[in-house]
C-alpha cells in the first residue's frame, strides 16, 4: 500500500445517483448522496427501500440493466469508478472491494460446491495452484470458526445452515483481503440466536485486518453498537450524518422517530409510537426540518 | 441436512465423536444414491407393468379378430377353432395376460401380418434407423440450440434474440413436409450436396451388412469409409430438418430458464467476486440452467425416438414412425402393439436416463 490510500480517503462519494428506467417511468432510488469514507467502519440505515442497498451496489458498479448512476465524484483509493473499464472492474471487484448479501440461501451457488465457490474467489485474484488455493480456503474456513473445514468444503449450499452459510459467505468474500467491504443486512436473513455470532466473527476479521466496513440496515441500535459512524437514509437522500456515539443527539425528526419506535423492554408499551411522516423530509435539509 | 451438526455456533465446542469421521458428505450421498437406484428401478417395473396392461387391453378390446387376422376370412370353422385355442384365447384373462407378459420378456411380439416376420425382427430393423437420426438431430439440436438460448438471455431485446426468436417461429410454423421437400429439391436434385431419400445409394445397400443397424457406427466399425461417407450424405439433410425443430425447442427454453437464473442473487455474488461475465453466464448460471434443461432435452429426444412419421415419409427413411403407422393403416395388431412397447420402454429408458443426468446436475436432488 502507498502512503497515497492512508491520506486521501478510501472512498469519495460526492451526489450520486441511481435511477432505473421501468414501464411506469423512471424511479429515483439514489437521490444526490454524499460521503466519505476511511479506514472506519460506516453503518448505513433507511428503512426498506430507501436506497442502501442501490447505494452498495453503485459502489461496486453492479446497478442492474436498467439502472442509471451519476455522481460528481466516486473515486475509490484515489481510482474514478465511473471510468472503469469491465477489465479495470473486474481487478476492483473482490480484490479490494466486496460485498456480503443478506441470504446465503440466495447468494451461494446452489451447484457449486462451498469449497470451489471460495477458491474460485481466492483463485480469481491470485495466480496459485489449486491445491494451495484449497488449504487457502481452509484455512479461512476455520477462521470465521467453522469447526471442520475439510467436511464443509465439500458440502453444497443447500446442506449447510443459515448460519453457517453466512460464515461461507464472509470467508468467501474476506479471502482475497479486499480493503472494503459492504455488508448489506448480513444478518437479517438468520435466526436470532446465530446473529451476534456471525457478527462476532465479521467484526473481529474487520478490526483484524483493518479494512473499512459498510454495514447496511434497517436496524438503527444494531448498527450504533457496530459502527463508528452513521448514514441515516429516507427516500434516496442522507436525512443525517452523524457519530455513532452521538446517536441520542440525533436532530432529524426521522432519526429520532427510528429511535423511538423501539420497543423499550423496560417500559410496558401498549401500542408503538407510529412514524408521522413529514412531506418536508422528501427533500429538506437536516436545518429546513429542525427549524 | 447435514449441517445442522455446525448450528451449535463457534463458542458451543462439542468433544468430536468417534462416529463424526463417518458422517462424510461422500458416504451419505453414496448411500443415498443405492437407495435412490433401488426406488427408481421399483417405479419403472411399475411402469411397465402398467404399459403391458395398457398394451394387452387395447389388443382385447379393439374390434379386430385377432384369429381371422391370422387364418384369413375364408378359413373353414375348424381351423378357426384350431387356432382359437392355440392363441389361449379360450383361457381366463388373467391366464391370457400372463402368457402375454411372458412372451413380451421374450421377445415375442408374434408375427407381423404385413410383413410376414416376427415383429421383433421388423423392429430391430427399423428402430436403429430412426435411434440414428434421432440421437444425430438431439446432438446437434443440443450443440446448437443451447449457446443459441443463452446468447438470446444474455442479449435479450437486442438482435441476437431476434434472431433466434424469428428462427425458433419458422420452427413452428412452417410444415415439416414442406421443409422437407424443399431441401431435397434443393439440395439434392438441383445443388447435389446431400444424398437421396433412403439410408444409402440404391447399390451401396444391397452389399451393406448390418450389424448394430446403425450404419454410420457399422461402415467405422468395418472401416468402410465410402459406405460412411455416403451415410452421412443420406443422413445429413433428415438429420438437419430435425435438428432444427429440435433447436427451435432448445433454444426457446434455454433462454427462458437463462433468463430467469440470470435474475438470481448468487449471479451477483459471483460477479462481486470479479468473477469474469463469460465465466458467470456459462459456469454459473448455464450450471444452474442445466438441470431444468435436462428434462427439456430428454423430452425432445424421445418425441424424436417414436420416429417422425412425416419425415421418415419424405425422406423415405425405414425407421419406426412409418413401421408403426402402416401397421396401423393395415390392422397389422401385433405390429401396432410390439410397436407401442418399444416406444413405451424408450420413454422409460430415456425417463431414467434423465433422472441419472438430473442428479448429476443437481446436488439438491440427490436426497
Ligand atoms: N432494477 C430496478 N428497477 C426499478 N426499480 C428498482 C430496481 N432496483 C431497485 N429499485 C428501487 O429502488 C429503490 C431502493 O431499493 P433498495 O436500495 O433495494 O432499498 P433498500 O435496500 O434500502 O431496502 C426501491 O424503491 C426499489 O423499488
Ligand atoms: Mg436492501
Amino acid at each position: 500500500m502507498t502512503d497515497l490510500t492512508s491520506a486521501a480517503p478510501l472512498l469519495e462519494v460526492e451526489d450520486l445517483r441511481v435511477h432505473f428506467h421501468t414501464p411506469r417511468g423512471a424511479v429515483e432510488a439514489v437521490r444526490g448522496l454524499s460521503f466519505t469514507l476511511g479506514r472506519e467502519r460506516l453503518g448505513i440505515v433507511g428503512e426498506s427501500g430507501s436506497g442502501k442497498s442501490q447505494t452498495g451496489r453503485a459502489i461496486l458498479g453492479l446497478t442492474a440493466g436498467n439502472g442509471r448512476i451519476t455522481a460528481k465524484t466516486l473515486r475509490f483509493q484515489g481510482q474514478d469508478l465511473l471510468s472503469l473499464s469491465p477489465k479495470q472492474w473486474r481487478a476492483v471487484r473482490g480484490a479490494r472491494m466486496s460485498m456480503i448479501m443478506q441470504d446465503p440461501k440466495y447468494s451461494l451457488n446452489p451447484v457449486m460446491t462451498v469449497g470451489d465457490q471460495i477458491v474460485e474467489a481466492y483463485r480469481q485474484h491470485h495466480r496459485v495452484s489449486a491445491a494451495e488455493a484449497r488449504l487457502r480456503a481452509l484455512a479461512m474456513l476455520a477462521r470465521v470458526k467453522i469447526r471442520d473445514p475439510e467436511r464443509v468444503f465439500a458440502t453444497y449450499p443447500h446442506e449447510v445452515s443459515g448460519g453457517m452459510g453466512q460464515r461461507i459467505m464472509i470467508a468467501m468474500m474476506l479471502i482475497p483481503e479486499p480493503d472494503l467491504i459492504i455488508a448489506d443486512e448480513p444478518t437479517s436473513a438468520l435466526d436470532v440466536t446465530v446473529r451476534l455470532q456471525v457478527l462476532a466473527i465479521l467484526d473481529d476479521l474487520v478490526r483484524e485486518r483493518g479494512m473499512a466496513l459498510i454495514f447496511i440496515s434497517h436496524d438503527l441500535p444494531l448498527v450504533s453498537s457496530f459502527c463508528d459512524r452513521i448514514l441515516v437514509m429516507y427516500k434516496g437522500r442522507v436525512v443525517e450524518d452523524l457519530k455513532a456515539s452521538e446517536l441520542h443527539a440525533a436532530r432529524h425528526p426521522y432519526t429520532q422517530g427510528l429511535l423511538g419506535c423501539l420497543p423499550k423492554l423496560d417500559q410496558r408499551q401498549e401500542t408503538l409510537p407510529v412514524l408521522r411522516r413529514d412531506p418536508r423530509w422528501e427533500h429538506g435539509t437536516l436545518e429546513e426540518v429542525t427549524r | 441436512m447435514t449441517g445442522r451438526a455446525e448450528q451449535g455456533g463457534p463458542e458451543t465446542v462439542r468433544p468430536s465423536r468417534s462416529g463424526a469421521r463417518q458422517a462424510s458428505p461422500g458416504r451419505i450421498r453414496l448411500k443415498r444414491a443405492g437407495m435412490m437406484a433401488l426406488r427408481t428401478l421399483g417405479s419403472l417395473a411399475v411402469t411397465f407393468l402398467g404399459l403391458l396392461i395398457i398394451t394387452f387391453l387395447i389388443g382385447r378390446v379393439l374390434p379386430i379378430d385377432p384369429v381371422l387376422a391370422a387364418v384369413g376370412d375364408r378359413a373353414p370353422a375348424d381351423v378357426y377353432d384350431r387356432v382359437y385355442h392355440e392363441m389361449g384365447l379360450h383361457l381366463p384373462l388373467y391366464q391370457q395376460f400372463f402368457d402375454y407378459v411372458m412372451r413380451v420378456f421374450q421377445g415375442d411380439f408374434g408375427t407381423s401380418v404385413l410383413t410376414s416376420r416376427p415383429v421383433l425382427d421388423d423392429i430391430v430393423r427399423v428402430f436403429p434407423a430412426t435411434l440414428e437420426l434421432a440421437t444425430i438431430a438431439t446432438i446437434l439440436g443440443v450443440l446448437l440450440g443451447v449457446p443459441m438460448g443463452v446468447l438470446a438471455a444474455v442479449h435479450r431485446g437486442r438482435w441476437p434474440d431476434h434472431c433466434v426468436r424469428v428462427l425458433g417461429l419458422f420452427g413452428y410454423s412452417l410444415p415439416v413436409f414442406w421443409l422437407g421437400l424443399v431441401g431435397l429439391l434443393l439440395f439434392y436434385m438441383k445443388l447435389d450436396w446431400v444424398g437421396g431419400p433412403g439410408r444409402l445409394d440404391a447399390a451401396m445397400e444391397d452389399f451393406f451388412e448390418p450389424v448394430t443397424g446403425l450404419i454410420l457406427v457399422d461402415a467405422l466399425l468395418q472401416g468402410d469409409m465410402e459406405v460412411f461417407r455416403n451415410a452421412v450424405s443420406h443422413i445429413t439433410l433428415p438429420a438437419a430438418l430435425l435438428a432444427y425443430f429440435s433447436l427451435a425447442y432448445i433454444a426457446r427454453m434455454t433462454r427462458s430458464f437463462m433468463l430467469e437464473q440470470l435474475a438470481q442473487e448468487y449471479v451477483l455474488t459471483a460477479r462481486v467476486k470479479g468473477v469474469s461475465e463469460a465465466r458467470v453466464i456459462w459456469r454459473h448460471a448455464l450450471g444452474n440452467v442445466m438441470v431444468p434443461l435436462i428434462t427439456v432435452i430428454a423430452l425432445s429426444y424421445a418425441h424424436l425416438l417414436e420416429g417422425s412419421v412425416l419425415t421418415e415419409t419424405v425422406f423415405a427413411w425405414p425407421g419406426l414412425g412409418s413401421y408403426i403407422t402402416s401397421s396401423l393403416l393395415n390392422a397389422d395388431m401385433n405390429a401396432v402393439l410390439g410397436g407401442t412397447i418399444i416406444v413405451g420402454g424408450v420413454f422409460i429408458g430415456i425417463n431414467l436416463l434423465s433422472d441419472l443426468l438430473y442428479r448429476l446436475f443437481d446436488p439438491r436432488a440427490r436426497r
